[in-house]
């Protein structure tokens, strides 16, 4: 039996363990998709958690805690940053700053002496286990559950829905916003300093626009109503391309015609209770029938 | 030195400013962002590519014939996947979102036909014409100031472009609606305005131009990829947000400062940080005033 | 309560509002009327700090509003109904009602992430002072219903319901009857006056002169941004001024007539 899970794992670790990347980073886009902000740059604060992170370990030789840690404020920290200026914008203006942003922060990560430039890091020691990216999950996924039931959650939605209306709510509009927006970096970060510890390598080219619209897809796809919608999405999109290894050249042309029909024909994406619900009380009534 | 920077500054920024055009026409009347603009506008390049590279049609021609087909193309997308949208009244995020799956598609349709490798212009095709000259307060020895012909039909077509686009909606029936839709659409319906007509134009006209801004800046740069769409929108994006939404005049000089900045920041700082430079400065402006150098407040009645 | 000193408006050349100043007694119901396009609305826009004034000051419960973000005077007790009512519509009705509940509701990050007694005691008692609102309202029935399921006059009701979970001193309706029919518009009444006897001071804008004239203890009437009456019912009713306004410079019998019915 270990023999099979020995061998298990060594054929699909990274593949699990991208699972488990996949499913933070589109758990990051959905905490801010759920304050009604759509935010492209959280493959750029991905990117700044994996270089923070790998650059402790490598430079400091941090241990891993501190590196995970590192990895997960600095994007914080920068989110904190450009927060606040951009996000008094209204939401399309800030799309597309955060959009900026993402191409500021890939120039200059091809640009930093520190960050190898274009070639990118090299000889990340491994140090991610499955169960550092399983309890990092799961503890993401409690923290943004009891968001979700309390007081902030019911602001983000109420965001979301009507900001003017919110804000004569004597909601702090612009506080809750920030909030969604650090948390989601920070989120990110966290993904990314895990991912950084089991890739062996980090270059720029993995933090820029396609990145940022993977995530988006694993959030869109998986549906964004409740928290198991993103997680879902996730799993989808990094299984895909294993499962249709023939069309690996097609993956991005995949996931745009997916964005695409799932924003036509499933608005709510695949994990959708409402619709559930529309399904059940269908069958209800064939039975009835 | 500073003359000849404005002069490559000036060809630059009209071409940013006639991509941006289109895009802010959609956000304009249709309320959208339209991030499939950038897909159009390498349409266009590759239109004209093909056009003038295999069929040897005259180079006016394949410009035409490119802003037809990115025309066609803005059309196309704005039946097939906003107008359902629409339909549905869906929340201004997701058509955004869908037009980057479009762009995505687009992108990658177009890597697989042609590859990802840039292309060029057959050689002979971009003007090589240009004309040194000298401005009247220049020394008579100093060195010339360098102008090409592309430059100058860049800043010709850019300029008439836009001049009969001001015209239109300052003076005419159509421009009138437009404006009317801006406002809002269902004060325009209730006129009696066909506003779905009006939006399959303006989808036309809008990514026309963005593929005729893409023949130029493949000329201007003699290098089209698949992927020039990005980095256009991205200045797209930037113009857009320094000259407002919505606002043509604010497109025209967004576009106008952009490439002035971008000019100078390559000729005195270094290529290196030009994108940097670029989108730092957007921030700063950002900070003090959110809605651009002449954006409109966005609340827009229903 | 709430006093508004020599308030004016400008947008660029366009002169809103000019020295609006009228006092809006505690504890009362206070109307403002005037024909459309007066400027009424501005005036909630800038006493809920959507908009500045260009000049002149707003006083609430002895503060100065000047300058305050809107959630801050929501803080301070004043909220707020809309003309196109704004509820949000993919929550239900008691969602809908514990958001306005936010600004009250104190515990912290570590209370809502553990789980702690001080946070569910908060959010229990969240519940049901919205289930009380919503029995005020008579909507409690319906509490687990999507919002965007209610009738227009249910929805007007879950305005106030939220906007009462907000713990105001004063209410600002904005068109509280637009769109009812002369049943609906009396259960209204009713209903403000319930409010009113319950502590809250209300101040509303209508079109509805009858509504008003019935209602109001006070009426300010606003024309072309100007003030141009001050008073009870009875004297803004007869009125020459407020009359001229409604109708023109035509001293119409008829019309008259309307107006004091």
């Amino acid at each position: 039996m270990s023999e099979f899970l020995d061998s298990f794992w060594a054929t699909y670790s990274t593949l699990v363990l991208s699972l488990g990347v996949n499913a933070l980073l589109a758990l990051s886009i959905w905490l801010t998709l759920s304050c009604g902000l759509l935010s492209l740059a959280n493959a750029a604060f991905m990117g700044i958690g994996a270089y923070a992170a790998a650059l402790l370990t490598l430079q400091v030789d941090a241990p891993f805690a501190v590196a995970l840690a590192g990895g997960a404020a600095l994007p914080a920290l920068v989110a904190l940053l450009i927060g606040i200026p951009t996000l008094r914008l209204s939401g399309v203006y800030l799309a597309m700053a955060t959009l900026g942003f993402g191409e500021v922060v890939r120039v200059a990560i091809l640009n930093m002496e520190i960050t190898g430039g274009p070639l990118g890091l090299n000889d990340i020691p491994l140090k991610t286990e499955w169960w550092h990216v399983g309890l990092a999950l799961l503890l993401v996924l409690y923290v943004l559950a009891r968001l979700r039931r309390s007081k902030i959650g019911r602001a983000f939605e109420a965001i979301k829905e009507d900001e003017i209306a919110a804000r004569l709510m004597g909601i702090d509009v612009t506080a809750s916003k920030l909030l969604a927006f650090t948390l989601g970096g920070a989120i990110a970060g966290l993904a990314g300093a895990l991912n950084a510890h089991f890739t062996f390598f980090l270059s720029p080219r993995e933090y820029g626009f396609e990145n940022a619209v993977d995530i988006l897809t694993m959030a869109v796809l998986g549906g964004t109503s409740n928290l198991a919608g993103p997680v879902v999405g996730a799993m989808i999109l990094t299984l895909l391309p294993e499962l249709l290894r023939s069309l690996k050249d097609f993956r991005l042309a995949t996931n745009g015609l997916i964005l695409v029909l799932v924003v036509l024909f499933m608005p709510k994406g695949i994990v959708d209770p409402l619709r559930w619900r529309g399904w059940q009380g269908w069958r209800v009534w064939c039975r009835n029938k | 030195m500073f003359e000849q920077q404005l002069i490559n500054a000036l060809s630059l920024g009209c071409v940013y400013a006639l991509f941006a055009l289109g895009f802010t026409l959609v956000f304009g009347v249709l309320g959208v962002i339209n991030l499939s603009h950038g897909a159009v506008f390498m349409l266009g390049s590759y239109v004209a590519l093909l056009l003038v590279g295999h069929l040897e049609w005259p180079l006016w021609l394949a410009m035409l014939a490119a802003a037809l087909t990115s025309g066609v193309a803005g059309l196309l997308i704005d039946w097939l996947v906003l107008r359902p949208l629409r339909a549905r009244e869906a929340p201004h995020l997701i058509p955004m979102i869908a037009t980057i799956g479009v762009t995505i598609l687009i992108t990658s349709l177009m890597q697989g036909f042609f590859g990802a490798e840039v292309q060029r212009f057959p050689f002979g095709i971009v003007p090589e014409d240009s004309f040194n000259f000298l401005l009247p307060w220049q020394a008579a020895d100093s060195e010339p100031l360098h102008v090409t012909l592309l430059q100058l039909m860049i800043v010709f077509i850019s300029f008439t472009l836009m001049a009969l686009l001001l015209f239109i909606m300052r003076r005419t029936q159509i421009g009138r609606a437009l404006r009317a839709i801006a406002e809002s659409p269902k004060a325009a319906y209730l006129l009696g305005i066909d506003v779905e007509g009006m939006f399959r134009l303006t989808s036309f006209v809008a990514a026309a131009l963005g593929g005729i801004a893409g023949v130029l800046i493949g000329l201007s740069f003699n290098a089209i990829s698949p992927f020039m769409g990005q980095p256009a929108l991205h200045k797209g994006i930037a113009v857009i947000i320094l000259g407002g939404m919505g606002d043509i005049r604010g497109a025209l000089i967004g576009g106008l400062f952009l490439g002035l900045v971008e000019v100078m920041s390559v000729a005195y700082l270094s290529s290196d940080y030009r994108d940097a430079v670029s989108f730092g400065l957007l921030f700063l402006i950002l900070l003090v005033r959110p809605s651009g150098l002449f954006g409109r407040v966005l609340e827009r009645k229903a | 309560m709430l006093s508004l000193s020599h308030v004016s408006k400008h947008f660029g050349g366009l002169h809103v509002l000019e020295d609006v100043s009228f006092e809006v007694p505690t504890g009362s119901i206070f109307g403002l009327i005037g024909p459309n396009g007066a400027g009424k609305t501005t005036v909630f826009n800038l006493i809920t700090g959507l908009l500045q004034p260009s000049s002149g000051s707003i006083h609430f419960a002895g503060n100065n509003l000047a300058g305050m973000p809107p959630h801050r005077i929501t803080r301070r007790g004043i909220a707020r109904t809309f003309q196109n009512i704004r509820i949000f519509r993919e929550m239900t009705l008691l969602e809908n009602v514990i958001v306005g509940m936010n600004p009250h509701l104190s515990y912290g990050v570590a209370g809502l992430l553990l789980n702690l007694p001080g946070y569910r005691r908060a959010e229990a008692r969240a519940r049901e002072r919205a289930m009380e609102l919503l029995s005020w309202m008579r909507l409690d029935g319906k509490a687990d219903l999507l919002a965007d399921n209610l009738s227009y006059g249910d929805q007007r009701k879950l305005e106030f319901a939220r906007a009462l979970a907000t713990e105001p001193k004063l209410l600002l309706l904005d068109e509280p009857v637009a769109g009812m029919n002369p049943a609906e518009k009396i259960e209204l009444m009713e209903e403000i006056r319930n409010i009113q006897a319950r502590g809250y001071s209300i101040f509303l804008i209508e079109h509805d002169m009858r509504f008003v004239m019935n209602l109001c203890e006070r009426i300010a009437v606003l024309n072309f941004g100007r003030i141009i009456a001050d008073g009870k019912p009875e004297d803004i009713r007869s009125n020459p001024a407020v009359i001229e306004a409604y109708l023109g410079r035509d001293e119409d019998e008829g019309a008259d007539a309307e107006i004091a019915a």
